[in-house]
């Protein structure tokens, strides 16, 4: 457990790392930040920014952690750290 | 049937279906209390933990707070689903590895000491009294239209079967009264909306119909809403911004990381079997959550242009607002609208006494409408509606059908009463089990110990139902304000416990200490010593949200901060955790030889 824990924490901690950009840039980047650039850009009736700030974020965030749960499983079999 | 009676049948029956579940189910589960999870789908799982998580905050009053704000109101359906990617990577796996059953627990031994776990308590139950309050304005609220009263005696009423519903407590561990209580939940949020989209745009799912056309036109429902709004003087409904965009931001991160350090949430994903499961459980969570929240905004938008469809016509049929004939006269205004005066959250003044009732901003965000109200003779908004009944009274302004108002009444009273027994129950194993058991009195009987906790039980709510009859601010702000006192405090040393293996107590003691102080400095400068009205001093940090135009609600992010700071500075001057507590956080960050939780009570 000694050897292969730290590049397992380290695959860990790249997961989380790409997660937390995506998580960061659907919410805050196109729900706060650029809101008013996107709502130039029409969905359907729905301006852009308005609509990742009240409803895209959150599918979104859905597929990421199903995405996670996932990858996560993946990193733990790679290093033999799953449970039985 | 009337409609009182049609209510009070559908209450009823929900209740009864609850209490019917619950003693089905009793039988095998009494043993898997605790570990409810074991025998349960994750999906089931996911189901219960919605209704655990949707509060009187989340069916009562967000939508209402959405429609007011418009497009700002986004932070909370991103703040409040955010805090799942949070909890579910960063914290739920973890813990769930290291198999304690309380966050108080877990932060005594991560770090090796009682006083970090009495601070963690004092934290714990700051964010859940304050938490309960929200409820309590929501559960007023509710019953106040339930039994045709003011809002005053409605949480009177309320506090009553709040205490009732959590003393008998077992009921609310019971997996499947929680899957029912979704249910019904979900039924009574959906099923008006799906009736008004349709009613509006045609479309029967709420989340397209609000980015549909008008019926029978080419003019999509958002700018509709947005065109009937600026010509009343209000802002632009998809644009404007909760204060800045800075407060916007801060508010909505304060709300994810609040999410993921609230005590009875995280608790839910103690007790799931594996580590595996506590991964995918959340996301499950969230879908079935997010099922609500993302109806909440068609919800809001669609009851916003109902609302003033129902008193100035021309909102419908097209013309000038502003003609005399487009407000609708008093006399005439609908039966909901006088139930509803009854309660006292919703008010009608005749202030330029033309009988007709003018529902506009009369302090208007353009010149264009302040001079199309002096023209009209307008003296000022005549309609006050409280934000909170918004959700409530959605399906009566829709002119629904009884069967549906009566659905969303026993749905609104669902949500409240199982997330204030939740809450009451993580109030009272903090008291009973964390304070008075592991720190005062290690040698309290059983008994003894069950009694102290019903005893908090009953203290946390005659303090929050007082403080709900004059609250720090709408439900949904309320619970927002308890989501920045967790984010301050509990969530840092939570986070830092396992992502820092060399975090030693005095750091995690000092920073959930000053994290803590300084959000809570700031709130009761707003709203008051411990809430209580008159004793703001606001005027001494330099007026309201002196702090870069930061609201009080939103200031649990700017905690979290110093709460980190604090924490990492203390750290560097003073000696590292010991070795075995280096190694247990080394194996809480593997998944392999987890086993059933223990230290259950």
């Amino acid at each position: 457990m000694e050897k292969g824990n730290s590049g397992y924490w380290q695959a860990t901690l790249g997961l989380l790392t790409k997660i937390l950009i995506v998580w960061f840039v659907v919410s805050f980047g196109a729900g706060v930040l650029f809101a008013d650039a996107l709502n130039g850009i029409k969905l359907g009736g729905y301006p852009l920014g308005f609509w990742f700030a009240q409803q895209g974020s959150i599918y979104v965030f859905i597929a990421l952690i199903f995405y996670y749960a996932k990858k996560m499983g993946d990193i733990d079999r790679q290093f033999d750290v799953h449970e039985d | 049937m009337d409609l009182q009676t049609t209510i009070y049948i559908g209450v009823g029956l929900s209740f009864a279906l609850y209490i019917g579940i619950a003693i089905w189910a009793r039988a095998g589960s009494t043993s898997e209390f605790y570990a409810a999870g074991g025998s349960v789908h994750p999906v089931t799982n996911g189901m219960a933990t919605a209704a655990d998580w949707m509060s009187a905050a989340s069916f009562i009053s967000m939508a209402g707070l959405i429609s007011n704000m418009g497009y700002g109101g986004g932070l909370f359906l991103m703040g409040w689903t955010g805090g799942y990617v949070l909890l579910a990577m960063l914290l739920a796996p973890y813990l769930r590895k290291f198999g304690k059953f309380t966050v108080p627990q877990f932060i005594g031994d991560r770090f090796y000491s009682k006083s970090a776990s009495m601070v963690a308590v004092i934290c714990l139950l700051t964010a859940s009294i304050t938490y309960i309050i929200g409820q309590m304005t929501g559960v007023g609220v509710a019953f106040s239209r339930f039994l045709g009263v003011s809002s005053e005696t409605g949480i009177y009423v309320g506090m009553g079967i709040v205490f009732l519903y959590a003393v008998f407590g077992g009921m609310k561990g019971i997996t499947y009264t929680q899957v029912a209580q979704y249910i019904v939940l979900i039924l009574a949020y959906t099923v008006p909306a799906i009736f008004i989209s349709l009613q509006l745009t045609g479309m029967p799912i709420p989340q397209l119909g609000l980015g549909s056309n008008m019926v029978g036109t080419d003019v999509s429902l958002l700018s509709k809403l947005d065109m009937v709004v600026t010509d009343l003087g209000f802002g632009q409904y998809t644009t404007t911004t909760a204060g800045s965009t800075l407060n916007m931001f801060v508010y909505t991160l304060s709300l994810m990381i609040g999410t993921a350090g609230l005590p009875h949430v995280i608790m839910r994903f103690f007790t799931v079997p594996t580590v595996k499961d506590a991964r995918s459980s959340a996301g499950w969570a969230l879908v079935f959550i997010a099922i609500l929240y993302t109806t909440a905004p068609a919800v809001a938008a669609m009851a916003k242009l109902n609302l003033h469809g129902t008193v100035n016509t021309a909102v419908v049929k097209g013309g000038d607002l502003y003609a005399e004939e487009s407000s609708i006269k008093a006399d005439d205004r609908p039966d909901w609208m006088k139930r509803w005066e009854k309660t006292g959250l919703l008010k009608f003044e005749d202030k330029n006494g033309d009988g007709r009732i003018q529902y506009y901003n009369d302090k208007p965000k353009s010149e264009e409408a302040a001079a199309k109200a002096e023209a009209a003779g307008w003296k000022g908004n005549e309609l006050t509606v409280n934000a909170d009944i918004i959700v409530l009274a959605n399906p009566e302004i829709a002119l629904l059908p009884n069967w549906v108002i009566a659905l969303v009444a026993a749905g609104g009273l669902a949500a409240a009463l199982s997330t204030a027994a939740g809450l009451l129950m993580a109030i009272s194993s903090a008291v009973s089990h964390d304070l008075i058991k592991n720190i005062f009195v290690p040698d309290i009987s059983e008994k003894n110990e069950l009694l102290a906790g019903k005893i908090a039980m009953a203290v946390a709510i005659v303090i929050s139902g007082w403080l709900g009859l004059n609250p720090p601010g709408f439900a949904a702000g309320t619970v927002a304000l308890a989501f920045g006192i967790a984010a301050s405090s509990l969530f840092p040393a939570i986070m830092m416990g396992i992502f820092s293996k060399k975090m030693n107590k005095e750091g995690a003691i000092a920073g959930m200490l000053s994290g803590l102080a300084v959000t809570l400095f700031y709130v009761f400068a707003h709203k008051g010593i411990f809430f209580v009205k008159g004793t703001e001093y606001v005027d001494m940090i330099g007026g309201a949200n002196s702090f870069f135009g930061i609201t009080p609600e939103a200031f649990g992010a700017i905690g979290a901060l110093v709460n980190f700071i604090v924490a990492f500075a203390v750290d560097k001057v003073t000696k590292e955790p010991p070795e075995h507590i280096q190694h247990m956080v080394e194996a809480v960050r593997i998944p392999r030889g987890s086993k059933a939780v223990d230290g259950a009570h």
